[in-house]
């Protein structure tokens, strides 16, 4: 038994080697100039640099593409929890025709590729006017985060006991009370669960962002780490240290995250 | 409503433009059929494309999942840290695929951090142009996405590890049973489930494959790393091909839905004829 733990304990510490060094690179890579990094790419910091993390935070483009990323995600999660949940509420709480077709419809969705849709996607924003707008991004993402909201928060909706809607009518709510005041609330974890996955795929799109926006000051953290990466590919340090304090906010809301995440994701895989 | 219209009418819309020599602009007049279908399914580098996709696929199904089955079964074992180390592996799915793509751009730079490593522990040998060699791009693309996506197998076979009675593994125990017969016999069919989904959304996003290599390759060298969606988009918006690139969408589409239709019909069959050997013997 002690060996087995050894070796699994070798395993680990491999694992975690391979995942973790690509991470400390960036972010000590920050602390070092261009040149440290090009004469030893692999070296420690020597001496400790700050003057790339304090350029990078004290500027006001990385500032306003995290407001950007922030607010755009803001909109999407919203949009979609509001929407998703309603769907969802329908479909599980009320029996109509075509009920089912809708939600297979949903359920094929989660793998429509967003590649497909963008070039009339694309158009249609340009008519509606709505190119180099936030709403552009966030209309969009939340409509591809319907069909995996609706998928989570369906079968926890349907799971709850016909017989405490029966109650609540009987108490003299209606159709919409029971939802408001019963349904959302005893949802909570499914509605985190779903909030936390449009949040972060929000948070992480590229090519629509890119499609979207051409002016640099509407761009999103993922479009600006790339285009700065593009721009000042003679100054591997301070690239890196962009990119460190963007990988920041992801790691942060997971850290919080990851329990709801992992929470979730248990519940809809055991159905 | 909000789905129906930025999702499935966009998709339907591209069937329609598909079938026209357009450029985005003016009036949608030059129907030329199935034109835009022949040109793009007859061309070498879509064709590489497509071979490009089910690369990545096959290899995620060869290296990927034995890795991730591997990891869970490590970290469901009761090590110490065993949170921490879930929340390490599970650390790089959180990042983009653009702050992925920067980072691994920087670590493969010729002469770069991944160079110097190599050299540094004696494998100096293997020190390659890793994104500047046709032969090997793909397969530099596919570590990398390996590292960003490995996470996420891990947490989805670690739920199902949890749906694992572990009356089931005391049982086999006692029948003598050695951990790798316990971990052959009891604990993979049990995940059979879990693992299907994996393999389902793992192809369905090789097929669909774009954000990395666009920052990574754009594609290159010499069309080495174009996947359909790089395809698609270097057509659609560089080059304002819309008709082209509409054509090019809808047969990505149909790809992906063919395979799920498929792999449904396959997986559920296979899923139901478990049950009943199960329930018979």
């Amino acid at each position: 038994m002690a060996r087995r733990n050894t070796a699994g304990y070798l395993a680990a510490f491999a694992v975690v080697g391979i995942t973790v060094v690509p991470l400390l690179f960036v972010l000590l890579g920050g602390f070092r100039t261009t040149a440290q990094i090009n004469s030893s790419p692999a070296g420690l910091p020597g001496p400790w640099v700050w003057d790339n993390y304090v350029e990078v935070a004290t500027s006001p483009v990385f500032w306003r593409l995290l407001g950007n990323s922030a607010l755009i995600a803001v909109i999407a999660t919203t949009l979609a929890v509001v929407f998703g949940a309603m769907a969802a509420f329908a479909l599980s709480r009320y029996a109509f025709r075509g009920r089912e077709a809708f939600y297979t419809l949903f359920t094929l969705g989660l793998l429509f590729p967003l590649g497909v849709a963008t070039l009339p996607l694309y158009l249609w924003l340009r008519q509606l006017g709505l190119l180099e707008n936030p709403l552009g991004v966030a209309i969009p993402e939340a409509a591809f985060s319907l069909p995996i909201t609706i998928v989570i928060l369906r079968p926890f909706m349907h799971a709850i006991p016909a017989e405490l809607e029966d109650a609540a009518l009987l108490d003299g709510a209606a159709k919409l009370g029971f939802f408001w005041r019963i349904l959302l609330p005893l949802s909570r974890p499914a509605l985190s669960t779903v909030s936390v996955l449009a949040f972060v795929s929000s948070w992480n799109f590229f090519l629509l962002p890119l499609l979207v926006f051409n002016d640099s000051s509407n761009f999103t953290l993922p479009l600006g780490v790339a285009m700065f990466q593009s721009e000042h590919t003679q100054d591997t340090a301070k690239v890196l240290a962009f990119t460190a304090l963007s990988m920041i906010p992801a790691l942060t809301f997971f850290v919080l995250a990851e329990r709801r995440m992992v929470g979730g994701l248990t519940g809809s895989v055991k159905g | 409503m909000l789905f129906t219209g930025f999702v499935l009418v966009p998709i339907g819309v591209a069937g329609v433009y598909s079938l026209y020599s357009w450029n985005g602009f003016g009036p949608l007049t030059d129907f030329v059929g199935l034109k835009n279908y022949v040109e793009a399914l007859s061309g070498d580098v879509f064709q590489s494309a497509i071979g490009h996709n089910l690369i990545i696929a096959s290899l995620s199904i060869i290296v990927q999942l034995p890795l991730s089955i591997g990891l869970a079964l490590l970290l469901n074992r009761k090590l110490r840290g065993r949170a921490f180390l879930r929340m390490v592996v599970f650390a790089p799915y959180v990042l983009s695929e653009a702050v992925t793509a920067v980072i691994w751009l920087l670590m493969l730079q010729p002469g770069g951090f991944v160079d110097q490593v190599l050299r540094n522990v004696g494998l100096g040998g293997l020190v390659q142009q890793w994104l500047a060699d046709p032969a090997i791009v793909l397969y530099t693309l596919f570590v990398v996405i390996t590292w960003k996506y490995i996470g996420f197998g891990v947490i989805l076979l670690l739920a199902g590890l949890q749906g694992v009675p572990s009356e089931l593994r005391e049982a086999a125990a006692l029948d003598g049973a050695t951990a790798w017969q316990t971990t052959r016999h009891v604990v993979l069919p049990l995940l059979g489930p879990t693992i299907r989904v994996w393999i389902f959304l793992s192809v369905i996003g090789s097929l669909q494959l774009f954000d990395l290599v666009w920052i990574m390759t754009l594609g290159g060298p010499a069309n080495a790393s174009t996947t359909m969606a790089t395809y698609l988009i270097d057509h659609g918006f560089k080059r304002y091909e819309f008709g082209f690139g509409s054509a090019v969408a809808v047969i990505l589409f149909i790809i992906c839905f063919t395979f799920a239709l498929f792999y449904q019909r396959f997986a559920l069959r296979r899923d139901t004829e478990g049950a009943l050997t199960r329930a018979v013997s």
